[in-house]
């Protein structure tokens, strides 16, 4: 019998092509955000209200990850910006060798330096995959429960923002935000927390504001 | 179900290492959950059982060691267990509370002859 000892992280294929892919956005100066979040909590949403404002401003290219269909992408084609899909059949996440795939592609569009990647509706699973963006985005709505940060702790632990979306909302469910926040904030404390609603649009402008803030802080540390 | 791919990632390490070792039975696989990944051990058991099923790997016992969320206070040093996501000194009562583990996702060793 032979005991063989490994001790690596099992992910760690994963981490090296994510590392890889870090390295290539930040040599080209492009931002890349991961959006994460429960199907439904308003990820497609979120993006059709940031492209109109800050396409004048920054280049920017959307990826769309789906498990089978393309309804999500189609529905940013009428920004005329650069859209990719990536459907991912039965993984339930993107990973960071699909996201290398789509590399070849973010050149060719010349120029780009926002890079939106919406993932795959699901709150577990993109935790562990590293796919080598500069942030992640949670997306929470308020029709979900407010002891979601607890219930699903490594995405909330893993992720930079959260955007609490569908605030409209507030008034005809039980949601607690006060609570929610707190209990976003014990899984991380360093979590920056917006509110958003896709509906009246309000929160979008400050959404759009941390963004650029975030991608102005990147090029300062590069 | 990311098990799966969590499983076949794993498989890839270990056929990797039983081939620069020379050796053709798997008996053991050690590894490491922590509490805060998005990993459920038993979803995890179950996709290796089946994974291994009618391969040389096949009847290979799953150790899985689960790591528990533990912090270190800033202020004084203390390392305890944090438990429900209470991120406060139980010693000094100070609230900057370093996480040194919880996290892993680690395969520590295999057993095979
Ligand atoms: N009331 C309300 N509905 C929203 C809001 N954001 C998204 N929705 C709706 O929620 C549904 C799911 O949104 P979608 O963007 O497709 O979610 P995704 O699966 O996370 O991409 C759609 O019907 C949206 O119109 C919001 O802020 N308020
Ligand atoms: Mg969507
Ligand atoms: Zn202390």
């Amino acid at each position: 019998m032979h005991e063989i000892l490994i001790e690596e992280k099992i992910l760690a294929k994963n981490g090296e092509i994510a590392s890889e892919n870090r390295s290539f956005f930040k040599e080209r100066k492009i931002f890349a955000v991961n959006i994460v979040s429960s199907p439904g909590a308003g990820k497609t949403a979120i993006i059709e209200k940031t492209v109109p404002l800050i396409k004048d401003k920054v280049n920017l290219a959307v990826i769309e990850g789906d498990l089978a269909t393309d309804l999500d992408a189609r529905r940013l084609l009428k920004f005329g910006i650069p859209v990719k899909q990536i459907t991912t059949g039965k993984a339930c996440h993107l990973d960071a060798h699909n996201i290398s795939h789509i590399l070849p592609w973010v050149l060719e569009q010349k120029g780009v330096s926002l890079l939106i990647i919406e993932n795959v509706g699901n709150m577990v699973c993109p935790a562990e995959y590293d796919l080598g963006e500069s942030i992640r985005v949670v997306v929470m709505s308020v029709a979900e429960g407010d002891d979601k940060p607890l219930k699903y702790p490594a995405i909330f632990s893993s992720s930079d923002a959260l955007l609490l979306n569908k605030i409209d909302l507030l008034g005809h469910t039980d949601f607690d935000i006060d609570k929610a926040k707190e209990n976003a904030l014990k899984i991380n404390p360093y979590l920056k927390i917006l509110e958003t609603s896709c509906r009246t649009g309000e929160g979008i402008n400050e959404w759009c504001a941390f963004l650029e803030g975030e991608m102005t802080g990147a090029e300062v540390k590069a | 179900m990311h098990e799966l791919s969590i499983t076949k990632s794993m498989l890839r390490i270990i056929a990797r290492e039983m081939k620069s070792n020379g050796v053709k039975r798997l008996k053991k696989v050690h590894i490491k959950v922590g509490e805060l990944t998005a990993v459920e051990p038993e979803a995890l058991r179950f996709c290796f059982e089946e994974s291994i099923r009618s391969t040389p790997m096949e009847g290979a016992l799953l150790e899985i060691d689960d790591v528990p969320l533990t912090g270190r206070c800033k202020a004084c040093g203390t390392e305890f267990r944090i438990e429900a996501f209470t991120n406060i000194c139980p010693d000094c009562g100070g609230n900057e509370i370093e996480r040194i583990a919880g996290t892993e996702l680690d395969i520590i060793s295999i057993e095979a002859v």
